[in-house]
């Protein structure tokens, strides 16, 4: 089973046991990065990563890189 | 003459007016690497009044796919980018009064570095000089910021300080990255490059001829085609140590003896010694022909190889040990040589 989010405008499946925004950067291998989260046009804070992830959730995540 | 910018000014937003506001603009462009040519290239031919380029390194070969001012010859020469850089951007744009200074950026120098420039855009390749950069640019009075970085098929813009109420780069990232991904550990290609710089010269443009715009926070990957662009405002915070109304401005506290770096992308140490032993680079290449092999001495460094590595001494007190990311190896290279 899996759900269908809309991930950095790209449509994106993920499996259906990631169920928060914690669980899908987990998934992602993006937890240990600096980040900006926004969900459904709405920013997470670090203190609400356990906010549910539903199926068709629009989700937006910036990483901070050091190159240039 | 006048012809040059007609294209430029056929542009509704920008107009002959405005073309006469970027004619007036003095950048500091922090960094003479990927980002830093590629927006130094769009901005002198954009017709800038002034640009300030400073860097600390020196152009290698792993450096030309991407970074557009330099060429084989440069790395024959070993010039520094930032000698290199004044010379093509004034190639390009005898108009435009071009200064490349060779220098590594630290809290003791920025401020007078950057002072009289109107802002700053970010070529640089490591979190801690932007958060440097975005402390000086508050200290100065609030100059706009037009961050940017990349890695890999991946960039991110963000300009700071160009409207009321917004955060800086220091209320984004409260806890600091122990390791963020570099040009070392995952390379990067030249199309990001250039789309990073073109945000963050699109923006400088917007910023010098008035046009209202919210800044945000956007990202893109070439490759996988993904892209975010996120309001921001509501991360500006009324504690944050850089922005709030009382500063403490601590990255420009951060004041040490001997500092060491390991560079973005080159498998290279720096050390860098206290101001006051400056380095007299013609009695020292006499003193160490012996010693070394392969000595290049130029009037704005030395180079040659010594113990394995390939070592460059810049006359404002830097070493660059090559062929390790092992500081305290660089150090005792470092030692060796310098006693
Ligand atoms: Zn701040």
């Amino acid at each position: 089973m899996t759900i269908t989010i809309d991930l950095n405008g790209n449509s994106h499946e993920i499996p259906s046991d990631v169920g928060n925004v914690q669980q899908l950067l987990e998934n992602l291998n993006l937890a240990d990065r600096i980040l900006i989260v926004e969900l459904n046009k709405e920013i997470v804070p670090k203190d609400a990563y356990d906010t549910p992830i539903k199926d068709r959730d629009q989700i937006e995540i910036i990483h901070f890189v050091g190159g240039g | 003459m006048n012809e040059r910018y007609s294209r430029q000014e056929l542009f509704t937003p920008i107009g002959e007016g405005g073309q006469a506001l970027i004619r007036e603009a003095s950048v500091f462009i922090l960094g003479a690497g990927a980002l830093g040519s590629a927006a130094g290239e769009m901005l002198v031919r954009a017709g800038v009044g002034r640009i300030t380029i400073v860097d600390r390194d020196i152009i290698d070969w792993t450096n030309l796919h991407r970074q557009q001012l330099y060429t084989e010859q440069d790395v024959i020469d070993q010039l520094p980018k930032a000698v290199a850089a004044e010379k093509r951007l004034t190639a390009i744009n005898s108009d435009v009064d071009v200064t490349g200074i060779v220098v590594d950026v630290t809290p003791n120098n920025v401020l007078d570095l950057i002072r009289g420039h109107d802002f700053i855009v970010d070529g640089t390749d490591n979190i801690e000089i932007r958060l440097l950069a975005n402390d000086a640019a508050l200290k100065l009075g609030g100059l706009p910021f037009f961050m940017g970085a990349c890695v890999g098929s991946y960039g991110l813009t963000f300009p700071i300080g160009i409207k009321e109420g917004q955060p800086c780069l220091h209320c984004l990232l409260e806890i600091l990255p122990a390791q963020t991904m570099t040009c070392d550990t995952v390379g990067v290609i030249s199309p990001i490059v250039v789309t990073t710089a073109a945000r963050q010269v699109a923006d400088v443009l917007k910023y010098i001829t008035g046009a209202e715009f919210t800044p945000k926070l956007e990202s893109t990957d070439l490759w996988t085609g993904e892209r975010a662009s996120i309001d921001v405002s509501k991360l500006k915070k009324n504690s944050c140590p850089s922005c709030s109304a009382n500063p403490t401005y601590p990255f420009l506290s951060a004041r040490e003896s001997m500092r060491t770096a390991v560079l973005c992308g080159r498998d290279t140490v720096q050390l860098s010694w206290p101001e006051n032993r400056k380095f007299e680079l013609d009695s020292f290449a006499e003193s160490i022909r012996g010693t070394v092999s392969k000595l290049v001495h130029n009037p704005h460094l030395l180079a040659c190889e010594y113990g394995g590595h390939r070592l460059v001494l810049f006359r404002d007190g830097r070493m660059l040990v090559h062929g390790t990311k092992d500081i305290v190896a660089a150090k005792k290279i470092a030692a060796g040589l310098l006693g």
